[in-house]
This record gives structure tokens, sequence and C-alpha cells, in this order.
């Protein structure tokens, strides 16, 4: 969609600062409709992301909260295909992560040599991430038949499950959990598996296995009666889904450097809820909206103390208020939509306009 | 052979009957007209065929095969689509959206190729995409292509929701009450948009209506409903001297 940029034509005078803002949207919109710049702003953040660490450009404290935030745009991203794209309710994502951390974190504490550890922390990351998605396997099954807030309840009891058989298996440490993890999740792996869960949930999006997926949140029978298949989309979204939480949780392991079954409870889960419902349902630029607003105000508030468990509640019933589908609730950024289905209709009437040889009036 | 054949249907809700010995023999290209008051089971027919409701006596073939079991996309899958008595379009996608996922049966590629946009992705979204423009274009539908499918007139949405089954290929059509909420006039034109459509998809359809006046005009074999139960079949004009249809219909005694 291209926007009209010529001036209005209307009598009232204009402000000056109207006119001021008017030029910057102009400026903005230029910028969102060039394309062109997307891989160029992934490359420059690729250096960055090598260049911060290496020569300290930015504290270790900030490095960190880089990492978190990555960290949570991929857990973000993965729900809303859940919760934002398919319209289920799920509240166990913390499982799926848990189920992640703990496979990579086996890995590299218990199977793996030091010395290789970082060399296969790729492929590490990689299984923790298989071993959640054949959980999400599991899990997507009972999706089947049930819906709305049934399905919540059984992710509900996915996640304690998931929390009390690990607290029961004591190799992998019971209740005490893993201690001693090296820290081998950096700015770059992160960076990189970011833009990998961003790129691979928004081409499943564009796809029409996602459309199928966001055809089941808008009318279930009625997708079903168009001859999706809704049970093998259900099971794609919920594999594909648990497959980046677990992502993020072998990160999220690698960089804590301890986890025990209590980090994994349904209040990590409530966290990625919050960051869901904050960025907007259906959408990944919300999604990394959310997950970026959430991370840093929770640590713009820490002075507050014990406060900011208050003010930040606060300030999302005031949003669920006067914004309830979230901050872009089902709006995409046009960096991020697929450029031959943004101009999709472009194409087509060129293409008619060519075979017929008269313009369309 | 008969297109679909539907015999001995019958559904229970609970204890209750909602169709009761339900028999159809469709041939192929005809128009046929369902009709009968409130709460008759009309739409339960529609529902059983189409696979919502799993039929409790009886068999539903289409082309000889059995229908009853299978899963409502299997069906579709098949060559039966219809639409809904109140619209049930996908309300927050776009209008190309909604017709392009009813393309998802004759999809291609897998779903690794969907996840890296590699191999037979493009080419295949291209071609639904166009297939489903034109079938837009059609319907007059391509300017609000881009619309989202919840902001277009009640008329169009009625009409793209036809569009819609239609993406499907089916070889059976089935429209429940089309004519919901049009005045007079709306309504010449849909018997001839019907008509139309029928001629150019090749299609063999099967409708519920409540206006007697669409039913009349353009059905060429009706069959009423009331409790469940058929009451009456034949050629419209015979339906509509039928003393059992006025009853129905009117009431006892309702025969003028």
């Amino acid at each position: 969609m291209i926007m009209d940029n010529t001036p209005s034509s209307t009598s009232t005078p204009v402000s000056k600062g109207h006119a001021l803002l008017e030029r910057w949207k102009m400026r903005w919109d230029r910028i969102a409709n060039n394309r062109k710049i997307f891989p160029i702003v992934l490359a420059v953040g690729f250096i960055l992301s090598i260049l911060v660490p290496k020569f300290g450009l930015v504290n270790e404290y900030v490095q960190l909260v880089i990492i978190y935030i990555g960290i949570n745009i991929i857990l973000t991203t993965s729900l809303n295909l859940i919760n934002g794209y398919m319209g289920e309710f799920s509240v166990g994502h913390a499982g799926f992560m848990a189920v992640g951390a703990y496979v990579s974190a086996i890995f590299t504490t218990k199977l793996l040599p030091e010395n290789l550890e970082a060399i296969y922390f790729p492929l590490v990351v990689l299984a923790g991430g298989i071993g959640a998605a054949l959980i999400g396997l599991l899990v997507s099954v009972p999706s089947f038949k049930t819906r709305g807030d049934y399905l919540a309840i059984v992710t509900l009891a996915f996640n304690m499950i998931v929390k009390s058989v690990i607290e029961n298996i004591e190799v992998i440490g019971g209740p005490r959990g893993i201690p001693g993890i090296a820290k081998l999740t950096t700015l770059p792996w992160t960076f990189f598996w970011t833009v990998l869960a961003i790129l691979v949930i928004r081409n499943f999006v564009y796809s029409n296995y996602g459309r199928g997926v966001q055809a089941i949140r808008e009318d279930e029978i009625a997708s079903d009666l168009m001859g999706v298949n809704t049970n093998r989309v259900k099971l794609l979204a919920f594999t594909l889904s648990s497959f980046f939480a677990g992502v993020a949780g072998a990160l999220f392991a690698h960089v804590l450097q301890f986890i025990s079954p209590k980090v994994f409870d349904i209040i990590k889960s409530t966290d990625v809820l919050i960051m869901v419902y904050l960025g907007g349902i259906g959408s990944i630029t919300g999604s990394i909206l959310g997950a970026t607003v959430y991370t840093v105000l929770l640590e713009v508030l820490r002075p507050f103390g014990m406060w900011r468990m208050v003010l930040m509640p606060l300030m999302l019933v005031l949003l669920m208020i006067f914004r309830p589908r979230g901050i872009m609730g089902l709006r995409e950024f046009r960096w991020l939509i697929p450029g031959f289905d943004l101009y999709a209709l472009k194409y087509w009437r060129a293409k008619k306009e060519v075979s017929h040889g008269t313009p369309a009036s | 052979m008969a297109l679909l054949r539907a015999e001995h249907v019958t559904h229970y809700f609970g204890g209750l009957c909602a169709v009761s010995d339900f028999n159809l023999d469709l041939e192929q290209g005809e128009l046929v007209g369902i009709i009968g008051p409130n709460g008759a089971g009309k739409t339960t027919v529609f529902n059983l065929i189409t696979g919502v409701y799993k039929a409790s006596e009886g068999s539903i073939q289409l082309n000889g095969q059995e229908l009853v079991g299978r899963k409502p996309n299997a069906i579709t899958q098949m060559g039966i689509a219809r639409t809904f008595q109140n619209i049930r379009l996908f309300k927050d996608l776009t209008v190309m959206d909604n017709v392009r996922i009813a393309y998802y049966n004759g999809l291609k590629y897998s779903p690794w190729e969907s996840l890296l946009h590699i191999g037979r992705y493009r080419a295949q979204e291209e071609l639904y995409t166009n297939k489903a423009l034109d079938l837009l274009e059609f319907f007059k539908l391509d300017q609000f292509a881009d619309e989202l499918a919840k902001n277009l007139p009640y008329g169009s949405q009625r009409r793209l929701e036809i569009a819609r089954a239609l993406a499907t290929g089916p070889k059976l059509l089935l429209l429940d009450e089309p004519a919901a909420g049009m005045n007079p006039r709306e309504i010449e034109q849909l018997m001839e948009f019907i008509l139309w459509i029928r001629k150019e998809f090749s299609l063999t359809i099967l409708l519920i209506e409540h206006q007697m006046r669409l039913v009349m005009g353009i059905c060429e074999r009706l069959k009423v409903l009331d409790f469940g139960a058929t009451i009456a079949e034949g050629l419209p004009a015979e339906i509509r001297a039928n003393p059992k249809v006025l009853e129905a219909y009117l009431g006892e005694g309702g025969d003028q």
C-alpha cells in the first residue's frame, strides 16, 4: 500500500508544527517503503553484534539486556504464532522453553568435552529446539479436539508436568537444577537466532499453511469446510512455535548459567503472554516491539524496587483499556511482508494491462 | 449415475430427530431447492453432506464414494463446497486471503518450502494469488482485494463467500439461504447470478431458501422438509399446489 503524500488542497491554514510533522511522516514513509534498506539493517545489526562485545562499545550490563531482548523476541514471536495467529490461548510456553534449556544444558555440561562446547554451540541450541519441538508435537494432539479455555488448561497442565518431571529426575539435578553452565550465548549468536526465528515464522505466516492457521482463528469450521486440513496446520504451528521456544530456552540457559525447574514456572509463561499482548496479536512487528518495550521497561523501572511490579501491570491495564489489540495488533510493518505478497495486486494489474493492451480506467 | 445420492439419512441430536429418512438423487448440472419452515432441518442436511455432523444412519455418496465418516476438509477436496446462512468469512483477513485459503487443497509445496520460501513456494504462491485475483475480478471484487473482508458491504460479502467456495474447485455447490436479507430487486439479480455461475463453472447446485420467489423462479426440482421429514417433492408448480406444503407453511386449514 503506497501512501498518497500529495499535500491536501484544503483551505484551512496549516500550522508550522503540523507541516513539520507531515514532512517527517513523508520521510518515514519513504524509509518504510524502501525494502532494500531491510537487508542493510540486518547486515549492520550483525556487524554491530560482533563489534560491540569485541571493543566493549557498551558495558556488560547493557549487552546482557540486549541478549535478553533477543531471547524474549524469539519467545514472543513463537508464542504469537499460537496465541495471535491461531487464536488459541496457550499458557505453557515456559514448558517448551524448559525442555530446550535442559536438553542443551545436558549436552554442554555432561555430554560434550569442555573444549568443544563453543564450536558445537549452534548444534546444541538446535538440539534444544528439536527436543522442544517433539514435545510440542505431542501437545498439539489435544488441540485437535479441544479449543479455547479448555486448551488453555491443557497447556497450563503441560507446563506443570514439565516442571514436576524435571524436579523428580535426580540425574539432571532434580529441584536443585543444573549449575555451572558455560556462558556460550554471545551477542552474534543471539542476533542470528533472533533473525532466524523472525524470518522463519514470518515465512510460515505468509504461506498457505500460515493463512490456514489464521483461518482457524477467524472461523475453524469454515476453514475446515474450505479444505484446510486443520489438524495438520495446528500440528505445524505448535511444532514450529515450540521449536523456537526451545531455542530461546537453550540460549537462556547459556546466558543465565544456572537453570532450575523454578525458573520455568507459570510466572515465566505469563511474562511471555504479557509481551505478546503488549506488542499485539497476529503481528511479528508487534512481537518485536512488545518484547523490547517490556524488557527495557523492566530494567528502567528497576530503581523503583518492588514498586515496578505494581507500575508495570498498571501500564498493561491502561494499554488494554486504550488499545485492546496491543501496540500493533493484526498490523505489520511493510519491511516484514514479503515483497511478492505486498505488491501482488499491483503485479496482477500490470499483467492484465499487458495481456489486454488497454489500461484499466 | 447420480452425482450426489443420499439414502435414508437420519440424524439425531440427543433424543431429538433433526432429519429423518432423507433421500436425494442429484444429477449432474441440476439446480434443486430445499424449502421448509424454520427448524425443519434444512441446514442440518447441509451439515450432514459436508461432514460437519456425522449422520446417525444412512449413507451419502458423491459419485459413488461414501461421504459419511469423512472429515469436512476431505469432503471439500472431493468436490463439495458451501456457503453459510449467516456469512462466515474470515473477517480479519483480506479479501484476497479469504480466497487464497480456499486453494489449500491444491497446495503443492511442503511445509519446509514454506518455512524458507524456497523451491516450489514462489511459483505456487504466484499461481494461486493470480488465480484468486482472476476469480475476484470475475465477481467484480478485485477492487476490494486488499480490504479486510469485514469492511465489505453486505452484498459483496455474500458474493465473496460464493467466490471463496468456488475457489475450492467444487462440482457441487451448496447455497444456504443466499437471498437472506435481500430486497426484491437484489433477489432478481441473485437469481441471474446463480444461473450464470452454474453455467460458467458447470456446477450442480443445491440450495436452501425461504424466499419463494427465488426457489420458484430458478429451481428445477424442490424438496420440502418439515420437522425433519420430507413432506413433498417435485416440480415447483406441483409444490405450489400441494396441500401438505401449504399446511406446513400456513398452518392447518390454510388452504384458501
